[in-house]
């Protein structure tokens, strides 16, 4: 089916979400709409699925003008929309997550779900799927939840596929996978968008490519095209995507972890008897699918886990059961890896969130009374420094952009004396241009002779970052490598397996665990 | 959008579910956006609220009017009759209001024509002091529903310390005020502790106290050597000593007392504390964010102590502003005057903001002032007075309403660059930046 977007325009106010985008999608074609976050790809598909009404332009499958009042006509229309967070009921079995929505019923309203099992086989078989009917959704690896989501859009005969940053949650194992799935049902004659910001992607999968800037399309583009021709169109200019970093010079161990286990909540281990050091002037990243234990680890040595084993020690200070004041009193800085929920007060001002973590004591807090015209000096200082832009240090963050909140948390972060940088995802959801800040500022902290820790899901980020690379599965370290590791070994170490050629790399920190 | 309907089930249900002892924060919960929708609602829409309740109160006013009942038996032939009775029931119902709230014309001495502002003023003491602190717990994330518990506690605490302890003048009105205090803090610091420690819900954890200080200082009042006066066998305590009383303001011809610059003072502080202070930002940060509060180190559950307490204390002043003002010869059970739930209202309508509830405690004085002359003058039951309470409480709770009443645009959608998210968190950061701009 062919899908076509006739100078859509949505408004949201006075932001225009989407400014008069054109898109034509063939019949067995791959587009990809690449653009940063916030760039519109995302209402746009909004719109095109009926969750938003265009105020402008219109939508066309196979030249016919479409309107839909909402997700159900588009549905009945032939598109498909497999989310970036799975709209799957996890304590439901596949066969009745596929059906939800339009359940089939015998006589007496009974559910029919032999057939809502039969459906899931077929189209399980006809794409090589192996997904159990009966199998509980909350049970399966994310990837097969994935697949879940495209059998239930294929279920309703989507002519129309859209994928909304589909690999964000995968392994590249099962990004390439989900790879070889688009090619089969492009083969099959199916339209699909392919909605992402990864460029590697992309260009391995995509017949054409339009990418999407401040709501407006900026480009189209081959998937011959270079990274750098790609990316500088997303941006709209030129952006460093490798990180310029002299060679590390790395000091004396600071942070020494030994066994370090955590339970969580419910009683599991999550983090399973993990060692590492870091050294004075070095990065380590620690690599890995998400929930594989970074976060349990990072919250371990920043004191918000209950129930650690193990030891942690900052230049000889053991870390292990003071309370976060304490652990931020011996130096240590950490932007959390969701800023909105853990490193923000949304509806607070900046100046009020550049104090956050030091809302006891001076400089901000003298006899118990804030220290308001301090405040505001500081604030002011450190907003330019790190290039905030905002208007002015009183706008609520919750009212910046993800890049613009992202440097509030590391300019109070790196406005205190650290003995150890801790960033999870410091880069997740934030634009190209302040990606490049954030990473240079790691790394000036870095040569400062800041022992640093980065946890992220994104390879081209650990790789651009690193010194030296941890790689966790499944709450325990795969091994520590170096910086320069090829992505092919660092995917493999991320499933678990542990590649040979660890061991014949020259450098001699390639130690295995 | 539900984002994060199945993104991470495991902690927010872990923690949510069992908050067992030593075990995380539970995390902030849904009562917390509810809270922030409510307060996040501008200056605007209280007054609309109010003035919705008002409208909506007058219309019940006129359909339980006899007259206007008559006349609207032969509305067709006569309209004029129905609608000048209408006028007449309404317009004499709220001039009956005004007149027994603020000024009365009818009066033939000055002192008789401020008598109403006054009255309102009486009324208004223990209801800013405990609004207050119901809206110093709503801005640190707390629901203080045990604003009648802790009253009671109060009211006895002061009662006992005014009535048997003779000390000298001055010495003894500060005692009895600061154990009044001490008791709301202790019954407050309960509900902190109870749920830093244990993880209980407030709301619970305050209403079953609320029903544990009713019965308590009922079986105090009727035990002979506990709080009934004695050599009697009523349920009540002796009188006050005087030298325990609140001194009358404007002299014996009004009842105003000096509770009135207590409740100012109190207003100036709980300013002070949430603007200035190092505690009041803390709690300001645990209300809107407790996670990004304790990942900043600070100490979420010692904070739900602190609020709690100091939210006590205030309620306590109300207690002690009855006790130790209106009612000094001797008080029974019924002290409170359901003002620990007026209380909430007047939070509400406040917006938690310090000076916003002292108007909105004047206010709902000059209903109670008003609502009694209402009645006497023309026989209009004072329970539309509660009734238009009601509402208005209604209408701040469902700003879309009163939005959609009066065609007001939607704050939030208009400025969030990611629509997704704009139906779940915007309204809150946006109408918040609103009210910035209204004040």
């Amino acid at each position: 089916m062919k899908l076509e977007l006739r100078g859509i325009t949505k408004r949201f106010g006075s932001l225009v979400a989407n400014d008069h985008i054109d898109l034509v999608v063939k019949p067995g074609e791959i587009h990809a709409l690449l653009g940063e976050n916030g760039a519109g790809k995302s209402t746009l598909m909004n719109v095109l699925y009926g969750l938003y009404q265009a105020d402008e332009g219109e939508i066309l499958l196979d030249d016919e003008v479409q309107h839909f009042a909402g997700p159900g006509d588009a549905m009945n229309s032939g598109i498909g929309m497999v989310h970036q967070h799975f709209m799957l009921i996890p304590v439901f079995t596949v066969a009745e997550n596929v059906m939800l929505g339009h359940e089939q019923t015998k006589g007496l309203g009974r559910l029919d779900l032999a057939a809502a099992r039969a459906k899931v086989r077929e189209i399980g078989s006809q794409f090589g799927f192996d997904v159990d009917p009966d199998a509980l959704v909350e049970d399966l690896p994310v990837g097969v939840q994935q697949r879940v989501e495209i059998i239930k859009a294929l279920s309703r005969n989507a002519k129309v596929l859209v994928f909304d940053e589909p690999t964000a949650v995968l392994t590249p194992q099962e990004t390439d996978e989900l790879m070889v799935i688009m090619g089969q049902l492009r083969d099959a004659g199916t339209s699909i968008v392919f909605i992402t910001h990864k460029l590697r992607e992309v260009r391995e999968i995509a017949d054409r490519i339009t990418i999407i800037r401040l709501g407006k399309v900026v480009g189209e583009a081959e998937p011959t095209a270079t990274n750098a021709e790609l990316a500088s169109l997303m941006v709209g200019r030129s952006v460093e995507l490798t990180v310029h970093k002299e060679h590390a010079n790395p000091g004396e161990a600071a942070l020494v972890v030994k066994n370090l286990s955590v339970v969580d909540a419910v009683g599991q281990l999550v983090v399973n008897s993990v060692s590492f050091e870091v050294h004075r002037g070095e990065i380590l990243a620690i690599a890995g699918v998400q929930g594989n234990g970074q976060t349990e680890l990072s919250e371990a040595i920043i004191g918000l886990q209950e129930r650690v084993l193990g030891s942690i020690t900052l230049d000889g200070q053991s870390l292990v059961g003071l309370s976060v004041q304490k652990v931020l009193d011996a130096g240590v800085g950490f932007v959390p890896e969701d800023r909105n929920v853990d490193g923000l007060v949304g509806e607070f001002t900046i100046a009020e969130n550049l104090m956050l973590d030091r809302s006891s004591n001076a400089p901000f807090v003298k006899r118990g009374s804030l220290q308001l015209s301090y405040l505001s000096t500081f604030a002011t200082e450190k907003s330019k420094e790190f290039d905030v832009r905002s208007q002015g240090i009183q706008t609520p963050v919750g009212k910046l952009s993800g890049g613009n909140q992202q440097k509030v948390v590391l300019a109070r972060e790196l406005s205190r004396e650290l003995r150890l940088f801790l960033a999870a995802q410091p880069t997740r959801g934030i634009d190209v241009g302040s990606i490049e800040f954030v990473h240079k500022r790691i790394v000036e902290t870095r040569d400062a002779g800041v022992p640093v820790i980065v946890v992220s899901t994104e390879l081209d980020e650990v790789t651009a970052l690193a010194d030296r690379i941890a790689v966790m599965y499944r709450g325990s370290i795969v091994g520590i490598v170096p910086g320069n590791t090829s992505r092919d070994v660092l995917g493999l170490m991320m499933t678990g397996e542990v590649p040979h050629v660890i061991t014949t790399t020259d450098d001699s920190e390639g130690v295995l665990l | 959008m539900s984002d994060s309907a199945l993104a991470s089930p495991t902690p927010a249900a872990s923690s949510g579910a069992a908050p067992t002892p030593g075990a995380e924060i539970p995390p902030a919960p849904k009562s917390n956006q509810v809270l922030r929708d409510i307060m996040g609602g501008s200056v605007v829409i209280s007054i609309l609220a109010v003035l919705l309740a008002l409208v909506v109160g007058g219309i019940l006013i006129a359909l339980t009017d006899e007259n206007v009942q008559a006349a609207s038996g032969y509305f067709f032939s006569r309209p004029g009759d129905t609608i000048n009775a209408i006028w007449v029931s309404v317009s004499g119902a709220y001039g009956a209001l005004f007149q027994g709230a603020i000024y009365n014309f009818g009066g033939n001495t000055f002192v008789k024509q401020i008598k109403p502002i006054t009255d309102t003023l009486t009324f208004a003491t223990p209801l800013i002091v405990a609004g207050l602190g119901v809206g110093l717990a709503f801005r640190a994330g707390m629901f203080n529903i045990g604003g009648q518990g802790q009253m009671l506690i109060a009211a006895a605490c002061s009662g006992w310390v005014a009535y048997s302890f003779p000390l000298p003048y001055g010495i003894h009105l500060i005692v009895a005020v600061l154990a009044g205090v001490v008791g709301g803090a202790v019954w407050g610091g309960i509900v902190g502790v109870l749920k830093a420690r244990t993880g209980a819900h407030e709301v619970i954890v305050t209403i079953m106290l609320n029903y544990i200080a009713v019965y308590l200082i009922s079986y105090l009042l009727r035990t002979p050597g506990a709080l009934q006066a004695p050599g009697s066998s009523n349920p009540k305590t002796p009188a006050d000593l005087p030298t325990a009383v609140y001194p009358d303001l404007l002299g014996g011809d009004f009842n105003l007392h000096a509770g009135l610059l207590v409740s100012i003072a109190a207003t100036v502080f709980v300013w002070w504390l949430l603007t200035r202070s190092s505690l009041g930002f803390k709690f300001r940060a645990v209300g809107v964010n407790p996670n990004a509060a304790r990942v900043a180190g600070i100490n979420v559950k010692r904070s739900y102590i602190y609020v709690m307490l100091l939210s006590g204390g205030l309620v306590g002043l109300a207690g002690v502003a009855q006790v130790l003002g209106t009612v000094t010869s001797g008080f029974s059970s019924g002290i409170d005057a359901g003002i620990g739930f007026d209380a909430i209202t007047v939070a509400l309508l406040g917006r938690s903001k310090p000076w916003g509830i002292f108007v909105a405690g004047i206010l709902f004085g000059a209903f109670k002032a008003g609502g009694f002359a209402m009645q006497a003058g023309q026989g209009i039951p004072v329970d539309i007075v509660l009734v238009v309470q009601s509402l208005i409480v209604l209408f701040i709770a469902a700003p879309p309403l009163v939005r959609a009443v009066f065609r007001l645009p939607t704050p939030g959608v208009a400025k969030k660059p990611k629509p997704p998210k704009a139906s779940t968190s915007s309204p809150v950061a946006a109408s918040t930046g609103e009210a910035v701009v209204a004040k």
